[in-house]
């Protein structure tokens, strides 16, 4: 299972947040600044796998964690994930917003929070893998786009 | 119509977006909050529109707004309604924000059942995905209970894309609602094998899930999996299925010897790293398994060892932090395979990464033997002075004393070697691991006997050097170890070589600067060694040494004596005091050593941690039972005589003693915990327990690098590798011994067998370099053997633990939304679930506690539910209306009053000792829904607003509890024709008191529209607001509801008159009282009295009350034996206060005449019409 999902830049600053497992907002923000805190300090060349952040989890989760210029993607798992899938789906994930947006750069992720989530939303379900698959998430998620623009043209 | 939507989307683009709410945020960095807040404010207002899409747009800005860590809860409702709304742009925005900030506590999510019902069965497959979507994040034991039979029908959906959606919720719908896994599950199991892989994939994900957990009862689809993993091409899949072998091996060995080819075909062929390392774990798995019945799996063991060595040594720190984790797998069963690879795992001690650092620590831990031991704590040693950084450091700290300690220093060989290395470890500067040494020193020095000469003479030097230790740094954690030093040095200071001096070291005034807790054990242990000393000058006369020491101590302790540590002041004074007395016994030439010997005599031995617990109860004993009366409740206080010196706090009562809270618990139980710590007497638990991996809080602690030209040593000390080169000598001195011994051996018995003994000398021919006598712990006599349950009681897996095999029942069936008229069941039958306290009071003492302690988190979640009732119960009257409007929220209305009933009964706990005799009956009595047997006939406040023969309408009418002026009217529309309705608007004439709450901008005889479509036979609530002036009178409006037919055909314009019937009644609201308030109330004399009878009733009383209760909103107040009193209060705060007779009559008081004789009116009328 996934217990969390977090995409932060350089500097700490949340773009998007996913718990799927319930904390208040100001824990989730300490939860943020403590898996900031122990991923920004790593080198890049050093392996994505950190055990112990102390807030979430406990010793059967694993942050995995993926940096691509100024954004980390950081997934939190328990053992029942594999490490290196996981690694993988954080590849696909970022590939999807790449395809998605057209060269995604942090600026997408700011301003449409919103629609990474709904990208999001077709790669995990609940904590759990739904689709590892590029071209059917790309697929999907630009149907309900299309959905979307066919609404705001009925009004 | 149009002109409004026109309108509307004119204001929307003055509305800001969620692009510039964020371009906003950017351009404010300096005030950032403040500007946050002035958007708030507008989103506010935002909500307050009836514009769906501004409302969305809305709800999307506060979903960014919690990401930045604002709690939006606030705009919970809001959210629900963007989820119902019918465009799916909208719908998605809402079920986003839902699933970002909605959880079990969120009170509104009761009324998202039917909602999301809807949008389950909606013909848009994106509609159906978005609702599962949200739901797997939000998904309650309620939502799963009411919906669990929805999904698993999605589950054959036609589109893969809701299946393998529903398939994935499922599993989050068991966690919520046991209940549903055995009923689903074999759709479930059909899905391991749907033609989309997608499916598939998820299918395996939720039996993985599952069978990870409890995997005994998921081993009968071995087969399937098997059958799957050999078919699968799908890299995720298979890497699940691996797994959940790995998990199912263990309880099945024959599994296992099947597994291993497949596996090893595997390994040698696929080229996906993700998947060899998995099948590498799984066949580490298997061996362990099999480790015991079948030796002979040598070849799989290299080949794993060997791939795991190509991962460590690979130059991705990935593979080679996973080869690690793998390695230490190995290393519980087959230690030998993989010591054999000590140098690479050596090496990566030296690696940047701290991640294969710690790894590789832990591999550490389980490769030493006795032989290898000194020599990796002596490479771990040097790490420790390289290492940059306390967290490493301490880490590092933490890791050899777990590996000299383990087992009960079963690998130590040497115990003056590792006196020495503890020794050493004080030099660290900045550790905050100083307790843990401390410990590790009064444990070897109390358990090995043979050390403790060593031991004292190493603390004697450690105190006389104690500065170099403190530093000047007063937070400096390593100070600890003087606590041990001190202990030590006076308990064993029969082996001190010289007292007089550690005494003397042990009172300098610079010990005045240390923590509180040290000084008084200097001081305490001061006073042993003064009896030393003074039993070593016995029998001299007139000892001058024995003199000089108590001039010495009468000399420093005053200095103790004014510390601000009341620990240490006491100590000291008392002491002091001895020692005076002692002096002046010592001018006297009388003999005194021998009686202050004996102040300190008696071996103190270590006790086992768990011994306190071990202690049988012993019979008769109730843990449970009250020793004292408890103090009594408010009435009697005043009686109590007056405290002589100050106001005495009331005792706290013991109900409130047991709730303590978590928290509070908490910090006791650390607190308990590192006062063992440094507790010499306490011995401390398992090593394992100690393992701490990368605390928080000390990175940003500033580490102090001193750098100094001269290392840090502590003069006379002796170094650790000297005991190494020792110890190296020792050996093999002893081994050329032992060959010579066993030569002469093998001739004597040359030929009869043949010792193969060439190799590196085994483990048992070490032996230690001291005579060991470790002290066992000291267990309490007939201590109970250990059942240590570790299993968490709260682990939600624990309740899936269910047999899948078995054949469906008839009761595993979900419930179905469709016909129940099931009777109700009575309240006793209903509490069974729970626990009934009388048969409790059977139970044997330790059952009794469980049973308490579950009752409590029953009870608490009570509570707390408590306050969602009044939306539960009308939830749960929409989402069985209209088909069997009443069975079901009759059932959440008893239980409302039964938590209603248990929450005061937990209030009065306090004066319940006074009746105890009586207590049970009168609690019972206390709603009247309880102790009958018979059952409650179904109940509902929706009455009848008009029909026709396209639609029916029903409502009820609440007050509000935030607004004194404001009422909701809640319509339920259901179609009866055959036809779509649409276009619904709502219209009601207002009248000078009351009136509709219409939009900002809306005329006063505008009509609102009705916010859904109803297509055949579909039923949906819509609520009106309406304000109102005076409520002492019931009104009456009038209204009309228009709305189209559209068939296929054609499509016609209808309409529908209504009255709009608000009663008195309708402006109460339930509210609790309680009976000291209400008497008050009484008293005062405020409220006009009325009386009524009712005439020609024979129902039970109980149903009478409960009757009062729901449809006119009281609560009962107290119920003594043939009358109830009740209470209810208005929206305007009027009190309505009710004594109910079972002689059927009513005696009413209320501040307002005229609104109690409406409602003893509508009370009269609602009784006779039954």
């Amino acid at each position: 299972m996934i217990k969390a999902i977090l995409i932060f830049n350089n500097h700490g600053k949340p773009r998007l947040i996913r718990f799927y497992q319930y904390f208040a907002e100001d824990m989730q923000q300490q939860i943020i600044r403590e898996t900031f805190h122990l991923v920004s300090k790593r080198d890049d060349n050093v392996c994505n796998f950190l055990e112990g952040g102390s807030l979430i989890g406990g010793s059967d989760y694993k942050l995995i964690y993926r940096h691509y210029a100024t954004l980390y993607f950081v997934f939190c798992v328990d053992s029942s994930e594999s490490e290196l899938g996981i690694l993988d789906l954080i590849q696909v994930f970022v590939e999807t917003l790449d395809k998605c947006f057209e060269n995604v750069c942090e600026l997408d992720l700011i301003f449409h929070m919103d629609k990474v989530h709904y990208i999001l939303q077709e790669v995990v379900m609940g904590g759990m893998v739904l689709e590892t698959n590029m071209n059917e998430i790309v697929a999907q998620v630009e149907l309900q786009n299309r959905m979307e623009k066919s609404e705001a043209s009925d009004q | 119509m149009a002109l409004k939507i026109v309108k509307g989307s004119i204001d929307r683009m003055f509305d800001k977006n969620l692009q510039d709410l964020v371009r906003g945020i950017r351009n404010h960095k300096e005030d950032e909050a403040k500007y946050i807040s002035t958007c708030i404010d507008e989103i506010k207002q935002e909500l307050k529109q009836d514009n769906i899409a501004v409302k969305a747009n809305a709800v999307c800005k506060l979903t960014y707004l919690q990401m930045l860590g604002y709690d939006v809860s606030w705009a919970a409702f809001n959210i629900v309604e963007v989820m119902s709304s019918s465009k799916f742009t909208y719908k998605r925005i809402g079920y986003l924000a839902a699933s970002q900030c909605f959880h079990e506590g969120t009170d509104v999510i009761m009324l998202t059942t039917n909602q999301i019902r809807k949008d389950l069965s909606s013909p848009n497959q994106y509609d159906t995905g978005v609702a599962l979507t949200g739901l797997s994040c939000f998904v309650t034991p309620d939502l799963a209970r009411d919906l669990a039979n929805d999904i698993m029908t999605l589950m054959s959906h036609t589109k893969p894309y809701i299946r393998k959606k529903a398939v994935l919720i499922m599993y989050k719908v068991f966690l919520k609602y046991p209940e549903s896994l055995r009923p689903a599950f074999p759709r479930l199991k059909e899905k391991l094998e749907d033609p989309d892989p997608g499916v598939q994939s998820a299918a395996v994900n939720v039996i993985c899930e599952l069978a990870r957990r409890n995997p005994k009862n998921y081993l009968s689809l071995a087969p399937l999996f098997f059958k799957l993993m050999t078919s699968s091409t799908n890299n995720w899949v298979l890497i699940k299925i691996i797994k959940l072998f790995g998990a199912l091996t263990p309880l099945e060995p024959r599994l296992g010897k099947k597994l291993i080819e497949p596996l090893t075909n595997l390994i040698h062929s696929t080229s996906a790293m993700s998947l060899l390392y998995e099948c590498v774990n799984t066949v580490i798995a298997v061996l362990i398994s099999l480790s015991s019945g079948m030796p002979n799996h040598s070849a799989s063991i290299q080949l794993c060892v060997q791939k795991l060595r190509i991962l460590i040594e690979d130059s991705d720190q990935n593979l080679k932090y996973l080869g690690l984790l793998a390695m230490s797998k190995i290393l519980k069963t087959h230690p030998k395979s993989v010591q054999s690879h000590k140098d690479l795992i050596l090496q990566c001690l030296d690696d940047k990464d701290e991640s294969i650092r710690l790894r590789a620590l832990d591999l550490l831990y389980g490769m030493v033997s006795k032989k290898n031991l000194m020599e990796i704590v002596k490479k771990l040693m040097l790490h420790v002075d390289k290492a940059e950084g306390t967290t490493y450091r301490d880490e590092l700290l933490t890791k050899i004393i777990d590996i000299c300690s383990q087992s009960n220093f079963q690998y130590i060989t040497n115990f003056e070697w590792y006196i020495s290395i503890l020794v050493e470890l004080t030099r660290l500067e900045g550790t905050r691991h100083g307790h843990l040494i401390a410990s590790q020193m009064l444990d070897v020095a109390i358990r090995v006997k043979a050390i403790r000469g060593f031991a004292v003479a190493q603390m004697a030097t450690l105190l006389d050097n104690a500065h170099l230790l403190t530093g000047n740094t007063q937070r400096n954690g390593i100070c600890e170890v003087l606590y041990a030093a001190a202990w030590i040095c006076g308990e064993f200071s029969e082996h001190l070589e010289d007292p007089m001096q550690t005494l003397e070291a042990m009172l300098r005034p610079k010990v005045a600067t240390l923590p509180g807790h040290i000084q008084a054990v200097y001081v305490q242990n001061a006073a042993k060694l003064f009896a030393t000393v003074l039993r070593k000058h016995d029998g001299e006369t007139e000892s001058q040494a024995a003199q000089e020491t108590s001039q010495l101590l009468i000399d420093r302790l005053p200095l103790f004596v004014q510390s601000a540590n009341l620990e240490v002041q006491e100590r000291a004074s008392c002491i002091l005091q001895l020692v005076k007395y002692i002096q002046k016994l010592q001018q006297k030439n009388v003999e005194v050593a021998e009686e202050v010997t004996a102040l300190f005599a008696g071996e103190l031995n270590p006790v086992a941690p768990k011994a306190q617990k071990k202690v049988p109860i012993p019979e008769g004993l109730d843990l449970d039972a009250w020793i004292n009366e408890p103090p009594s409740g408010s009435e009697s206080e005043d009686e109590k005589p007056k405290a002589v010196f100050a106001k005495e706090e009331p005792k706290h009562s013991r109900s409130r003693h047991t709730e303590v809270d978590e928290k509070e618990l908490a910090r006791r139980r650390e607190v308990r915990k590192q006062e063992q710590a440094s507790n010499p007497f306490y011995i401390k638990a398992s090593p394992s327990s100690q393992k701490v991996y990368d605390a928080p809080g000390v990175e940003h602690i500033p580490v102090v690098q001193i750098d100094l030209s001269v290392p840090l040593k502590v003069p006379g000390m002796p170094m650790s590798d000297q005991y190494l080169k020792l110890e190296e000598e020792r050996r093999q001195k002893e081994k050329a011994e032992r060959k010579k011994k066993e030569k002469k051996k093998k001739r004597e018995k040359r030929g009869k067998e043949r010792k193969a003994d060439s190799g590196p000398e085994s483990e048992e021919d070490i032996t230690p370099a001291h005579q060991v006598d470790i002290v066992t712990e000291e267990m309490p006599e007939n201590a109970l053997p250990s059942d240590d349950d570790d299993k968490d009681p709260n682990d939600p897996h624990k309740a899936l633990d269910i047999d899948l095999d078995k054949p469906l029942a008839d009761s595993d069936k979900l419930p179905v939304r469709t016909h129940r008229p099931e009777v109700l069941k009575s309240p006793a039958e209903d509490r069974d679930g729970e626990s009934v306290p009388q048969e409790t009071k059977k139970k044997s003492g330790k059952e009794k506690k469980k049973d308490k302690e579950k009752d409590r988190k029953v009870r608490c979640r009570r509570i707390q539910k408590k306050m969602l009732c009044s939306i539960e119960t009308r939830l749960n009257q929409l989402s069985w209306f209209p088909v069997q409007k009443s069975s079901k929220h009759k059932k959440k209305k008893q239980k409302k009053e039964k938590e209603e009933k248990e929450k005061k009964k937990k209030k009065r706990h306090h004066h319940h000792h006074q009746h105890h005799g009586d207590a049970g009956g009168e609690d019972s009595v206390q709603n009247g829904t309880v102790e009958e047997e018979e059952p409650l006939p179904p109940m509902s406040n929706y009455s009848l607003l008009a029909e026709n023969s396209y639609i029916k309408m029903v409502y009820d009418i609440q007050g509000n509890h935030q607004d004194e002026s404001k009422v909701v009217v809640s319509v339920i529309f259901e179609n009866k024709s055959d036809s779509f309705l649409k276009a619904m608007e709502f219209n009601v004439l207002d009248s000078l008191n009351s009136k509709l709450q219409r939009p900002e901008g809306a005329g006063a005889h505008d009509s609102l529209t009705v916010p859904f479509q109803l297509p055949p036979g579909v039923s949906n609530e819509a609520r009106f607001v309406f304000s109102v002036q005076s409520i002492v009178m019931p009104q009456k409006l009038k209204g009309t509801l228009t709305f189209i037919v559209k068939s296929d055909e054609s499509s016609t314009h209808e309409k529908l008159d209504f009255k709009l019937h608000f009663t008195c009644t309708s402006y109460l609201i339930t509210t609790p009282c309680y009976s000291d308030a209400y008497a008050k109330l009484l008293e005062s004399g405020d409220l006009k009295g009325s009386s009524l009878r009712l005439e020609g009733i024979n129902m039970p009383f109980h149903h009478l009350l409960a009757r009062i209760c729901f449809h006119h909103h009281f609560s009962v107040v107290e119920r003594i034996d043939s009358c109830a009193s009740m209470y209810s209060r208005s929206i305007q705060g009027h009190h309505v206060c009710l004594l109910v007779k079972t002689t059927v009559s009513i005696d009413a008081k209320c501040d307002e005449p005229s609104l109690l004789g409406n409602v003893l009116d509508e009370i009269k009328q609602t009784f006779s019409k039954c």
